[in-house]
């Protein structure tokens, strides 16, 4: 298993590797210039010392090794510092971004909180949600419960985010005036009413994810018990004699978790991904809608950095679930 | 397919003669209710948007001018009057009109032809290349662990960004070339479909590195077969079934990525109707005017829903080993 995980580690750098620079190699074709918003009348040299000051125009093989170089060594470097105050990164270069002309990673670094919070724990109550649901529409399959409970996770497994947002938000915020439409990241929860107020404002953005990702998980927990609850075994288990709670909830339900449990893995990145739509319905200011901006603002480095940290979530939860499928059923054995 | 089939479907009482492979998938498919329905409303929704330009009576791209735009602009669908009888309302204009004043129907009507236009063409060229990689990859061995990778590659790669980030690389370009909304046309339905098709290849590639190992197959080659008239022949009918499945949850998902595209502001041009793109124009006037953003909101849920369904219904009716249960 270790030796697995290991070779699969060292596979993904030249995957991780090739994936940077199709982005990068894209985003070199991309219109537009940095200095477009400066005013006229800086003189035509002052901007060509901007734009070199600023590492434009450069060729591929050298700024696309500076780049890697700035990610992988600077950058984590420069975390060091800051948790452990030593000085390692100082006078090194850091990845800039053209809009707003400060390091990428601390703008990163104040947005992921609001997107982790908001995704977060939307994906936990999701779990919650869907696995009770998947057990209990298998156990009584055709039941009135569960023929609801497919509808109900065909719906949200339709229905795209962007309009369950928008019509929570009709409903909720317009018509009855309940939550907030809008989350508000400055507050900050000291006591007992600011905690409400965090909470009502939670509710809808983590709802309208949380119900996407409940209706792919409970199908997949429902087929997965449903494939479990008619094997042998099941039926050794009730002939012995055992309580039906015991059969169900430890015999097939630890069984069932084993791919559902790799299914939730490899869902992480794809959230964030989701998030993006999310979080501009409700106007979070997290990671996707840095996104956004960066790519409506002709913000390149940014846009490289960010898409390429979600390339390394995607790669990353991958593994996971690999590994996890392994450790988790003996039955599978990577050579 | 399902259309073709109908008259298959002989009254039980006569001695059937032979009956095809396919009134038995009809057979199943109409037991399936969610999927016989998803079909009739999915059917529904196209015959409305084709048939429904032509028979409407107002222009939904004509901007009125003068007294009348202020006549005729924001003017609310006619139930409105069910609960508020001084709404600003008229028989002419049965969904309202927006804040130009355009007609919401007409406009619904149109924007539905290209979202489903853009689903369909996209889907279609997914399903080109995820056959025909799954079929490489499956059918000659050399090709195979290259053509994998390259899947594996993609499916690692952050689609939703890197469409947005090939939008903006490429709109003016296109633009330039085929005009904005050709452009963006050929954009989005390239984009969509070059990033939609590695479940189709990875399917169809196991479906057919099982087939390659059958006696028909064997048999084909001791013959003579040439490997283009084997895949062409023997291998592709085979494989039909599971790509008819990917192709109907492929229109969903185009569907839903357009609108996305659409919604966060990287569709098509601002005065070009799409369901994705009308829902992201009404969203600011959303407190004012619900129903600019519910109509095609519901119509998108509403053709992903049914799609969705007609998808899970032809799973179940292909499957031989479920039909007949």
């Amino acid at each position: 298993m270790l030796t697995y995980t290991i070779r699969r580690l060292i596979l993904s750098v030249p995957t991780l590797l090739f994936i940077s620079l199709v982005i990068f190699l894209l985003l070199e074709l991309a219109p537009g210039d940095p200095m477009a918003q400066v005013p006229l009348t800086v003189p035509l040299e002052v901007k060509q010392q901007m734009r070199e000051a600023l590492g434009v125009g450069q060729p591929v093989w050298v700024a696309f090794p500076k780049w890697l170089y700035q990610f992988f060594v600077v950058e984590p470097q420069v975390l060091f510092d800051v948790v452990f105050s030593t000085n390692f990164s100082e006078g090194k270069a850091r990845m800039i971004s053209w809009q707003s002309r400060s390091p990428i990673m601390d703008i990163v670094a104040e947005r992921i909180p609001q997107t982790l919070w908001v995704v977060g724990v939307a994906y936990i109550v999701a779990i919650l949600m869907a696995l009770p649901i998947g057990i209990y529409s298998a156990y009584r399959q055709y039941s009135v419960f569960d023929q609801a409970g497919t509808f109900v996770t065909m719906i949200g497994f339709s229905v795209p985010p962007f309009f369950s947002g928008v019509l929570v938000i009709v409903i909720f915020s317009v018509q009855l005036g309940w939550f907030p439409s809008i989350y508000d990241t400055t507050h900050r929860v000291v006591d007992w009413d600011t905690f409400v107020v965090q909470l009502q404002q939670m509710i809808m953005p983590v709802m309208v994810l949380a119900l996407q990702i409940t209706s792919q998980l409970s199908r997949f927990m429902r087929a997965s018990m449903l494939d479990n609850l008619g094997q042998d075994y099941v039926r050794t288990a009730r002939a012995k004699g055992l309580p039906e709670r015991s059969v169900v909830l430890v015999h097939v339900l630890r069984n069932s978790l084993i791919p559902v449990v790799t299914v939730i893995a490899l869902g992480v990145p794809a959230i964030f991904g989701g998030a993006i739509i999310t979080e501009q319905v409700f106007k979070v200011n997290g990671i996707g809608q840095l996104l956004i901006t960066a790519i409506q603002g002709n913000d390149l480095p940014m846009v490289q950095t960010l898409t390429f940290i979600f390339a390394v979530l995607i790669v990353l939860f991958n593994l996971i679930a690999d590994v996890l499928y392994g450790i988790l059923d003996p039955r599978i054995r990577y050579d | 397919m399902t259309d073709a089939s109908k008259p298959m479907t002989d009254p039980p009482s006569e001695p059937a003669p032979s009956r095809g492979q396919w009134a038995d998938v009809w057979d199943q498919f109409k037991v399936h209710r969610g999927a016989f329905w998803g079909m009739v409303v999915f059917g529904t929704i196209l015959f409305l948007i084709v048939v429904g330009p032509f028979i409407y009576w107002n222009d939904p791209q004509a901007v009125p001018t003068g007294r009348d735009f202020l006549n005729l602009r924001d003017m609310r669908p006619i139930y409105v009057l069910l609960w508020d009888s001084g709404a600003k309302v008229n028989w002419l204009y049965p969904l309202g009109t927006d804040n130009l004043g355009r007609d919401t129907l007409g406009r619904l009507l149109l924007g539905g032809r290209v979202s489903i236009a853009v689903g369909i063409t996209a889907m279609l060229l997914s399903l080109f290349l995820g056959t025909f990689i799954g079929v490489l990859a499956g059918y000659f061995r050399r090709l195979d662990g290259v053509l994998m990778r390259l899947t594996n590659l993609f499916l690692a790669l952050p689609l939703l960004p890197l469409l947005l980030v090939a939008v903006l690389l490429f709109r003016d370009p296109l633009s330039k070339g085929f005009g904005p909304e050709g452009g963006t046309f050929i954009l989005i339905v390239t984009l969509v479909g070059v990033t939609s098709w590695m479940q189709t290849a990875r399917i169809v590639r196991g479906d057919v590195l099982a087939l390659k190992e059958r006696e028909f197959v064997l048999a084909a080659r001791s013959i003579g077969t040439s490997p283009t008239q084997m895949i062409l022949r023997h291998i592709l009918p085979n494989v039909l079934s599971p790509i008819m499945v990917s192709a109907t949850l492929g229109i969903a998902t185009a569907i839903i990525t357009e609108s996305a595209l659409s919604f966060l502001g990287f569709g098509f041009p601002p005065d070009f109707p799409t369901w994705g793109k009308l829902l992201f124009d009404a969203v600011d006037r959303m407190a004012l005017y619900p129903e600019r953003v519910l109509w095609p909101g519901l119509l998108i849920s509403l053709t992903v829903l049914a799609v969705n369904y007609v998808g899970d219904g032809l799973r179940d009716a292909l499957d031989p080993r479920i039909r007949g249960r």
